[in-house]
């Protein structure tokens, strides 16, 4: 019996929510997506969209499945996945520091503040810490160069920013540094 | 005899007869006027990225590439001025810079179409800093080695490969210095399941990044015509493979 003919026998069957055949509940929203979008392989980005929102970051096992579901080649799902700034590939840390490096914020001095993040926290730029704590990323600017140096924390996006001002704002949040 | 519906178009100044929907580089070659280009073949689609084939359209400051610009009425084209002499030299260059291209250790030294475009172009030396990046050699293929050192990412195989073979096995990851060629999940070319090791991607390269494995300094022929016969020569019922279709 295929995959989907088992698939469509437990649909009618009344299955309950929050038991999907991958045995990842998770899956079950990105399946949501995948039927909104009806299957249709213009979706890719839309879906790696949510898959990265629903997991926090799309692994192997994640890419394959939306290849299949949306019947695309892999190697051409890892391409758009890869090309886009915005899919990360390894997990990301407990908390993310974000500090634009568009031009304005570069004249302000983001690149001290990169600098000083990394250093104090002994992790380079667009990688996560050995201990998983935090997450150091760059940004190609976030279109608010009115308010720079920006730095997004947590989601937060926090205005004229300097180094001590954001090394103080992650110690809060992670504690240490050196 | 060919009937379908022709336009007037001018190849340096010279009149000429185009078909509707023909683009310049189609035209230009069946006409037997030589422009230069890379990352084109006849029997898959048009990719336009390597911009060897650029041509000037009378009043239009920007350059065009032939390959990717369809000929209309009364075109006014240039397919040789100092300006696109220059421009194919940086073009070439700037591929030459970006990878590893040392022809005395290659593969396909003496049959390779980067190395003919360099020799057509004039193209004696290189004026950018080489990047000379740092790429891993894939040779897990029991049939064939790639080598990123020496691709220019002209993604004739991925085309060949999705278009013709329909596996669809490469294609490009990340983007601008980082973009390379995958297989799959970026995974080793040997673990692919979709390759059906047919070497249509190996035949169409154009440099000595994708060859045979056991292939010693330039004893890699390529066999981009392959395709043209494979896609076009059964619609047109030559049979026989003529030589102009070598």
């Amino acid at each position: 019996m295929s995959d989907t003919t088992t698939r469509r026998a437990a649909e009618t069957s009344g299955r309950q929510q929050g038991d999907h055949p991958s045995g990842d509940n998770r899956f079950e929203l990105v399946d949501k997506q995948l039927k909104r979008g009806r299957y249709s392989q213009d979706q890719l980005i839309e879906t790696l969209h949510v898959a990265q929102d629903v997991f926090g970051n799309l692994s192997e096992d994640i890419l394959v499945y939306v290849a299949r579901a949306l019947r695309l080649p892999p190697s051409m799902v890892y391409g758009v996945a890869t090309f886009y700034e915005l899919f990360t590939f390894d997990p990301p840390g407990d908390h993310s520091c974000t500090v634009c490096t568009g031009t304005a914020c570069f004249v302000k001095g983001a690149d001290d503040i990169v600098q000083g993040v990394s250093e104090a926290y002994d992790v380079p730029a667009g990688e996560t810490a050995a201990d998983g704590s935090l997450t150091l990323k760059t940004a190609r600017c976030l279109g608010s160069c009115g308010l720079a140096p920006v730095v997004v924390f947590d989601g937060e996006v926090l205005s004229h920013q300097n180094t001590e001002s954001t090394l103080e704002l992650v110690a809060a949040a992670v504690g240490g540094g050196s | 005899m060919d009937r379908r519906p022709t336009v007037t178009v001018h190849f340096d100044g010279v009149e000429h007869e185009a078909f509707v929907g023909e683009s310049v580089l189609e035209c230009a070659r069946r006409l037997g006027i030589p422009i230069p280009s890379l990352c084109f073949l006849e029997g898959i689609s048009v990719w336009g990225g390597c911009r060897v084939c650029v041509v000037e359209v009378a009043e239009d400051h920007r350059l065009r590439p032939a390959c990717a610009t369809t000929c209309v009425a009364d075109m006014e084209i240039k397919t040789e001025t100092p300006r696109l002499r220059a421009y194919r030299k940086s073009v070439l260059e700037l591929l030459f810079a970006e990878g590893n291209h040392v022809c005395a250790v290659c593969v396909s030294n003496g049959a390779c179409e980067l190395q003919d475009m360099a020799v057509q172009t004039g193209m004696d030396h290189v004026r950018y800093d080489p990047q000379s990046p740092k790429r891993q050699i894939d040779a897990s293929h029991p049939k064939y080695v790639f080598d990123p050192n020496r691709c220019i990412l002209c993604t004739r195989c991925v085309r060949v490969c999705d278009e013709i073979e329909g596996a669809h096995v490469w294609d490009i990851s990340y983007r601008g210095e980082s973009a390379h060629l995958i297989t799959e999940m970026n995974k080793p070319w040997g673990e692919s399941m979709s390759c059906t090791w047919c070497g249509k991607c190996v035949a169409v390269c154009p440099t000595g990044a994708l060859s045979y494995q056991g292939r010693a300094v330039g004893e890699m022929e390529h066999d981009p015509a392959m395709i043209k016969r494979l896609a076009l020569a059964r619609n047109r019922h030559e049979w026989l493979y003529p030589e102009e279709a070598k």
